[in-house]
């Protein structure tokens, strides 16, 4: 968030206050959204993500672990975030930055609050063994909003996963073999939507140019009018009446991406 | 509902708990606040604005702000090992958005101003209680500042909107359950951060944010009374 080069920034606001962006966009608009899901033959699913020339890929693993004392009845989740080198110039390598763990963060936080995962019933044995699932997302290409790409991905990835095969006479799991049992999701599928906040303007899904003029933003994750989590980002205020519009706007944006991929899922 | 709601700990659903606020409990930093929420105990220490090491880090146009939230080990039930993880990487980057507003950092070019957060002992709200010690150490610093910060946490316990949510509320088992919202404001009312883990309407979301912008407007008082006693005593 406001960084990178700021050539443009007057003339993304001139534009922005008539209404209009250089892609020719409504503020509301999203860039086409492309996914294809089951690209990987090792992981137990995964999803690619095209938002615009915005690019993620997600993968998730499944394996046996010990659930955690404080739900001993409830399979394990674990979201990271990677924002690879080779997808842009600014990424570096080394230990993940604040913005590659806040985005695991949001996206964690979006599936693990709408109980997307029934993680009830990846209990093997209570106490002692269940189900961890573990959702990993990398960037490809950062063309501006890879919060929302990773939202998608993750989702469509769980979508497409399979359980590994169990052997439950030697209780352990098959280590490299698919059952054909897919992990339990609820029906909502809880997306989340960023809210890009340039100068006094509300937009949806900006590209790089327009994401590095952006000073504030807020994530929001929900089904119909159910929110489930939220996070403001970047040192701009919101006044309450933005905030309403924003939570507003964010509804609405949802639907459109819901009813653009769900052909893919 | 309302009125007849029982917390667990007996008080009005738009009642905080016991707020402490003090100011100037470290003779060594440049400004230092404690904050507290009950049980929920935060320290901010303000060392700046000084030079920024490395300099290829340094900001010509404006200095900048650098939070660190950090809980001590023994701040709560299980051991949390020292040193920072996720979540306090985040919380600490969510803390810098919540301040730099108010921040006028573009008279430090190059400068930074380190603030560091220590939870000395944990009741839930601990970002918020964090929030409102920092934004008085920075005032204590003498950094010019536009405005206050202050921060609240919003529960939605089953359908009940409650201000300041504690430990036992933060893990509320009756009816939808809990939801948590912190928020901040800055004293003009602007919101500089909001969070939300649970599930919640737009339109009682929408009620939780009137609610908060309130009950930012009591803790800001408290705040600037806290401020008033110290600039008194020298």
């Amino acid at each position: 968030m406001a960084e990178g080069i700021r050539i443009n920034e007057d003339r993304i606001y001139e534009y922005l206050e008539k209404g209009k962006r250089f892609d020719e966009r409504a503020l509301n608009d999203l860039r086409e959204i492309v996914i294809e899901t089951g690209f990987s033959k090792n992981a137990e699913g995964s999803a690619r993500v095209k938002i615009g020339k915005t690019e993620v890929i997600v993968g998730i693993k499944i394996a046996t672990a010990t659930p955690y004392p404080d739900n001993p009845k409830d399979g394990n989740l674990m979201v990271t975030a990677e924002l690879t080198p080779l997808s842009s110039s600014r990424f570096e390598s080394g230990p993940p930055k604040i913005n590659a763990i806040e985005l695991g963060r949001v996206i964690d936080r979006g599936i693990r609050e709408s109980k997307f995962i029934k993680t009830e019933d990846l209990c093997i044995k209570e106490g002692e063994k269940v189900w961890e699932v573990y959702i990993d997302i990398y960037s490809l290409n950062d063309d501006g909003n890879l919060m929302d790409a990773a939202g998608i991905g993750a989702i469509a990835a769980l979508m497409n996963a399979r359980l590994p095969k169990y052997d439950l006479e030697n209780d352990k799991m098959i280590s490299g073999e698919l059952s054909d049992t897919h992990l339990p999701l609820a029906k909502e599928l809880p997306l989340s939507i960023t809210v890009y906040k340039i100068g006094k303007h509300l937009l949806a899904d900006p590209n790089r140019e327009e994401e590095d003029v952006c000073r504030s933003r807020v994530t929001i994750a929900g089904y119909g009018d159910r929110i489930f989590s939220m996070q403001k980002g970047g040192g701009e205020t919101f006044s309450v009446e933005e905030m309403k519009k924003a939570i507003e706007l964010s509804i609405k944006v949802r639907e459109k991406v819901f009813s653009s991929i769900k052909k893919y899922l | 509902m309302s009125e007849e709601f029982k917390r667990p700990d007996g008080r009005k659903v738009k009642e905080t708990r016991k707020i402490v606020a003090k100011v100037g409990i470290i003779p060594n930093a440049d400004g230092s606040a404690m904050f507290a929420f009950g049980d929920t105990i935060a320290i901010a220490a303000v060392y700046g604005p000084r030079k920024f090491h490395p300099q290829h880090q340094q900001n010509p146009e404006k200095g900048t702000l650098r939070c660190e939230y950090n809980m001590l080990s023994f701040s709560v039930s299980d051991r949390i090992r020292p040193g920072g993880n996720r979540r306090s990487a985040e919380i600490s980057k969510i803390t810098e958005w919540a301040l730099e507003p108010v921040l006028m950092l573009d008279k430090y070019p190059n400068a930074v101003v380190d603030v560091y957060i220590n939870i000395i002992q944990a009741n839930a709200s601990t970002r918020c209680a964090g929030i409102n010690a920092a934004a008085m150490a920075l005032a204590h610093a003498g950094i010019p500042m536009k405005g206050m910060v202050s921060s609240v946490s919003i529960g939605k316990l089953d359908k009940q909107i409650v201000v300041d949510v504690s430990k036992a509320e933060e893990d509320w088992e009756e009816g939808e359950g809990p939801t948590d919202i912190p928020m901040s404001f800055t004293s003009d009312g602007k919101m500089t951060h909001i969070q939300l883990d649970g599930k919640i309407t737009q339109k009682q979301l929408e009620e939780a944010i009137d609610t908060a912008k309130e009950a930012c407007a009591k803790i800001y008082d408290i705040q600037k009374n806290a401020l008033k006693e110290v600039v008194n005593e020298k």
